[in-house]
């Protein structure tokens, strides 16, 4: 029997394409190792069916009480403190003044005080979040239980369109390999750094909530910032925001941030 | 057909030698951006798209610009592009790989690459931008190499290509639509946040895709015994005028929208680019080349007797494709992201392994280029010449 | 053979290529792997404690598959506690559940994962406990 080149190519090429595509299809088939009726939520978890939080700005007097809450948020978390580029910084908590924070309301005439009070700014965990909508591999998604925009860090490609999307600037990539510049003494070693290549952000401690704690910087805010359900009327996040006038960043767009802002 | 790429000239093989001398010393530089991670590049926490993502988009509008060739000759049967489509159909082919080359080097953990195909995501639009670039290379790979082998047979190419080819013809303008969709939905940026995005796209992608291919058409001309047309190429130059002109309207419309109005979001990006804010001005003379360079363009472009001329042609086609390559592969991208979403402004300008491998990518899309046309040629040479050996001229 | 010269040649270099992780290994002694389970916080256990959350013969060939399937559950899904083959309840981490026996990363998952060639790149992020130089 004779056979040409050619022909012998596509016949060698075709049954590499169903080997493999063959062995794919029947992994994928394979019973999982967990069975759905071994795993189940932490019985000590907070629950909620939306998570809000609420930035009570008279409670906030002292730098101190600011760098308390951003202190305690980047060390539970082993936030890298990139002092080698100010251009790779990766911030989930920080300060910003008001015009930057609430930007369109630049005015030479507002009140000095206001001016320069710094403002807590973080991932606002929107109801209709534009960077879950653009991720390609859903590696950011939104959680059914509870709305908060989680990050998978297993799964991000590092395209970094969520960046672009987000209207709040609340997202950081790790440009470098971020262990370097996490202080030995200061790691927190239940919980994982992340590695060069994947985008990061608050979380909304979704580690603590899941043993019944609230996240650290609420924590250590000691009652400056309010945290709750949303959809709860009785939570201690609806009762504030019914009785004082709140408003949040950039509403306008859309995006339903959780994070309200009071005076 | 490829044995056709190994067989050549001394010229041939320097060019090859020096495209792959580009390609190694931009894959060093990648081994290096690997390891240490896009710290390696100018980008930062607020601009985090620099030159690859704008490289990217500004091939997807080359590659887009194949239709420009192919749509006249297979749907109006304009004849003069016959020996035009091949060529044009093959830089498509060479600028999708170079864009999803550029997409690669860009990604944060390129060997989690598989997880868009794995984890299907149909809400984000660089999903379907992976599911639409695929497609079209593999419909031009098959378009081209059929209609091509065929050719060389010298029988007419088999019926069911020509289904294939109205499918690429709609699936151009898609391509670039979906990419300009990256841009034109995201909520926060208001340099991007415009409907005419896809317009503005498609009509630059038109503009710059035939200038170069002139200028492709041009240098095969002199290097090898095919001859494009003439008149296939002033066609094409014709083309080139028409969407620059309307480029160019359509930047007029932006700036309208945004210095009528006034709102700062959508001013500052403008400011930032054409005359630098809050003392940084890194970027304003580049954009004033971008715009200098159109206008000349336009001015050799619109006047007939200038553009008869081949040489000028040649002249306004560079000054065109450069003009669109400033604009839309560089200030597009960083004007979008300056200031940030705070109103502050971080600059950007690419480092010099960001530049290698950038280099190396437009190496291997030019390499991939030499080897399709050097088979396109050869096959054309054999089979377009006519029976004394002579050169063809003036054919349908 | 028409061009046999090459051909020949590039066979003999082709074959020399795939062949190179047999020869490059020639005579290198490998030693089977021996994972210790008997890191200071197993020992601490009395002896009928001293199991993981599943088997141990099926630890060995599905710890992978586990573990995915936990990461999944706990990032994804939400949900941290797993019902072990005994019945009783694990927190689902690699960190603070599975290192916290296995304490001895050099000694017990690199034993296997060297043996194998296999460079796991959980430890990029999850930090491997710190281990005495012993």
């Amino acid at each position: 029997m004779s056979i040409n080149r050619r022909e012998f190519l596509k016949v060698a090429g075709i049954s590499t394409i169903l080997g493999f595509g063959g062995i794919s299809a029947v992994n994928s088939l394979r019973r999982n190792c967990v069975e759905a009726s071994q795993v189940m939520p932490n019985p000590e978890a907070l629950v909620a069916k939306r998570w809000a939080m609420v930035v009570d700005m008279s409670k906030f007097k002292t730098e101190e009480d600011y760098q308390r809450c951003i202190d305690a948020c980047h060390h539970v978390h082993n936030v890298p403190n990139v002092t080698a580029n100010p251009k790779h910084e990766v911030k989930w908590l920080w300060k910003e003044t008001f015009e930057h924070a609430f930007v369109g309301n630049e005015d030479e005439y507002l009140s000095e005080e206001i001016k320069h009070l710094p403002f807590l700014v973080l991932c606002n965990h929107c109801d209709n979040p534009p960077c879950v909508r653009v991720c390609p591999t859903q590696a950011t998604f939104k959680r059914k239980s509870d709305g908060i925009v989680m990050m998978d860090m297993h799964r991000c490609i590092g395209c970094r369109f969520c960046m672009a999307a987000c209207p709040y600037g609340a997202r950081s990539f790790n440009y470098r390999d971020p262990r370097p510049f996490i202080s030995e003494k200061e790691e927190n070693l239940e919980f994982p750094t992340r590695m060069k290549g994947v985008v990061e952000k608050c979380t909304l401690c979704y580690e603590r909530l899941a043993k019944g704690l609230k996240p650290a910087c609420v924590e250590a805010s000691k009652g400056s910032l309010i945290f709750g359900d949303l959809e709860d009327p009785n939570s201690e996040v609806r009762k504030i925001l019914s009785s004082r006038y709140s408003f949040r960043r950039r509403p306008e767009l859309g995006t339903r941030p959780s994070v309200y802002y009071i005076f | 057909m490829l044995e056709k790429a190994i067989k050549g000239g001394s010229r041939y093989w320097v060019w090859i030698f020096c495209l792959l001398s580009v390609i190694g010393i931009g894959f060093i530089a990648y081994l290096y951006q690997f390891k240490y991670g896009l710290g390696v590049t100018g980008m930062s926490r607020d601009v985090s798209w620099g030159l690859y993502i704008g490289q990217f988009t500004f091939l997807v509008g080359v590659a887009a610009s194949g239709v420009m060739v192919v749509l006249p000759y297979y749907l109006h049967n304009y004849k003069k592009f016959g020996r035009l489509t091949i060529l044009g159909e093959f830089l498509a082919i060479s600028a999708v790989i170079m864009c999803m080359l550029f997409i690669f080097v860009d990604m944060g953990q390129p060997l989690r690459v598989l997880n868009v195909i794995l984890h299907p995501s149909p809400n984000s639009v660089m999903f379907f931008d992976m599911l639409v670039l695929s497609g079209y290379l593999i419909l031009n790979l098959l378009i081209g190499w059929t209609v091509l082998g065929a050719e060389r047979k010298e029988v007419p190419p088999p019926k069911w290509v020509k289904p294939i080819i109205y499918l690429s013809i709609a699936w151009a303008p898609s391509i670039h639509t979906v990419t300009a969709f990256l841009y034109a939905g995201l909520p926060g940026r208001h340099f991007w946040l415009s409907a005419i995005m896809a317009a503005r796209f498609l009509a630059s992608a038109f503009a710059g895709g035939p200038a170069l291919l002139i200028i492709l058409a041009l240098i095969v001309r002199k290097y090898t015994k095919f001859d494009p047309g003439k008149e296939a190429i002033q066609s094409l130059g014709k083309i080139v005028t028409y969407c620059m002109i309307i480029n160019v309207f359509f930047l007029g419309l932006e700036f309208f929208t945004a210095f009528y109005s006034q709102i700062p979001g959508h001013m500052n990006s403008f400011l930032y680019l054409y005359t630098g804010l809050e003392g940084h001005t890194k970027l304003v003379p580049v954009m004033w080349l971008s715009s200098i360079l159109a206008v000349v363009a336009l001015a050799m472009l619109i006047f007939p007797q200038i553009r008869k001329n081949e040489a000028l042609l040649a002249i306004a086609s560079i000054s065109t494709f450069l003009s669109l390559w400033i604009d839309k592969g560089f200030g597009l991208i960083v004007g979008g992201f300056v200031p940030n979403p705070f109103e502050r402004v971080t600059e950007y300008w690419p480092t010099l392994p960001e530049t290698l491998i950038t280099l190396a990518v437009w190496a291997i899309g030019f390499l991939v280029l030499t080897i399709l046309y050097k088979i396109a040629v050869s096959v054309k040479e054999e089979v377009v010449f006519d029976k004394y050996g002579e050169k063809q001229v003036q054919t349908e | 053979m028409y061009n046999g010269g090459k051909i020949i040649i590039g066979l003999i270099i082709f074959v020399g290529l795939v062949t190179y992780p047999l020869w490059n290994n020639m005579g290198k002694a490998t030693v089977k792997p021996d994972p210790k389970i008997d890191t200071p916080e197993i020992l601490k256990l009395p002896e009928i404690d001293r199991k993981c959350v599943e088997a141990k013969s099926y630890m060995k060939t599905e710890h992978m598959k586990l573990l995915n399937e936990w990461r999944d559950t706990v990032v994804r899904n939400g949900e941290g506690t797993y019902i072990g083959a005994d019945g009783k309840k694990y927190n689902m981490s690699l960190q603070n559940t599975c290192m916290k026996c296995h304490s001895n990363k050099k000694k017990f998952c690199d034993e296997c994962h060297n043996y194998a060639a296999v460079k796991p790149y959980c430890w990029d992020c999850h930090i491997a406990p710190k281990e005495k130089e012993t």
